[in-house]
């Protein structure tokens, strides 16, 4: 369950620089439109909501939908007045839930 | 002192690939995929190494044993993955990757075996290969024997459409079937994330996925026909660095 979200961003940053998060979390994305090998189809399954806080205070947050391929890729860029921990968390069907955390040092 | 050396080694590899006519499947990808490949944040494949880590500290089986108890840090390995499939003298037959880490699992952790391209295999693997990034591929001298059984399937005519895997891949490698380009199929970047399965694939599912396009029955995965032609197409790549675990289409 702890190994399945990735976050990446630059360890150091300028104070107001604008730079890269990278985001990647494993995920079958599976769309509840697909007919299985018996014919029926197979529920839904894909992430729903990706929430990116900041030393606990929510940045953002994007719905996801069923379009969305399998292990979904999002980057954003953002910029830092002072160092945090960057919290990424997506939730999703049938009780998903996977956290990923990266520690920005703001020089 | 250091940076005329660097500029020499770059300047021969240079020359040296401009005199192999092999061209990895990564250089007839588009610009984004290949950014996605070398991009470890983007490339999906870190999701398996992510995996890997975790089951690599994870005691397992009755021995009550880890990968790292043995092992040490995966750093470890750095280049093995470019060293296989190798010759396994106890078995005295070849063995793959794949193949090694399931003997490692039985026969240390004695635990069960997890089955070829199951998740938790393809995770370990994925560890295992990304630290033999840019390592050249070689061939065991070993299995000349299994290379040349590994020749003979590759040129074997087979399935419904009756062709072999050489009449595409090296008769009419860089033309294009049903508008995709054909590569020259060299295994150096296995396993790899295709975007096609939306997950991460061993070469002998790419080999099935072959078998099955020209309407053959595929082998059994682990099946000696498989390994022999990994090890066939280990010698055909012997010498190209390493990608894994790369991004294809």
């Amino acid at each position: 369950m702890s190994a399945r979200g990735l976050v990446s961003a630059p360890a150091r940053v300028k104070r107001g620089e604008v730079f890269e998060v990278k985001t990647l979390v494993a995920h079958p994305m599976e769309t509840g439109f697909r007919p299985g090998f018996d014919g029926r189809l197979i529920p839904r399954d894909i992430v729903t909501r990706m929430a990116v806080s900041l030393d606990g205070a929510e940045l953002f947050a994007m719905e996801m939908s069923p379009a969305i391929a399998a292990n979904p890729y999002v980057a954003f860029p953002m910029t830092l007045e002072k160092g945090g921990v960057l919290t990424v968390e997506w939730r999703g069907d049938n009780g998903f839930v996977a956290e990923a955390r990266i520690a920005i040092a703001v020089a | 002192m250091r940076l005329p050396l660097v500029l020499l080694l770059v300047a021969w590899a240079a020359a040296a690939a401009a005199q192999d006519a092999r061209r990895s499947g990564y250089a007839d990808m588009g610009p984004a995929l290949r950014a996605m490949q070398d991009d470890d944040a983007a490339n999906p494949a870190s999701l398996w190494v992510l995996e890997g880590s975790a089951l690599w500290g994870a005691r397992d089986g009755a021995a009550q044993r880890a990968c790292a108890d043995c092992h040490g840090a995966p750093e470890t390995l750095q280049g093995v993955a470019g060293r296989y499939p190798a010759f396994d003298a106890k078995r005295a037959s070849a063995v793959d990757l794949a193949g090694r880490i399931e003997e490692c699992r039985t026969e240390r952790q004695q635990a069960p075996p997890f089955g070829r391209e199951t998740r938790p295999l393809l995770a370990l693997e994925a560890l295992v290969v990304r630290q033999s990034r840019g390592v050249p591929l070689a061939a065991d001298p070993a299995l000349a024997a299994v290379a040349s059984v590994g020749e003979t399937l590759w040129r074997q005519r087979i399935g419904q459409l009756d062709l072999s895997c050489a009449q595409c891949h090296d008769d009419r490698a860089g033309l294009r079937l049903g508008g995709t380009p054909i590569p020259q199929a060299h295994a150096t970047a296995y396993p790899v994330y295709r975007l096609e399965w939306q997950g991460l694939g061993s070469l002998q599912r790419r080999l099935r996925n072959c078998m099955t396009g020209v309407r053959a029955a595929p082998y059994a995965y682990g099946s000696q026909e498989y390994l022999a032609l990994e090890v066939y197409l280990a010698r055909r790549s012997a010498g190209m660095p390493h990608e894994g675990p790369g991004v294809r289409p």
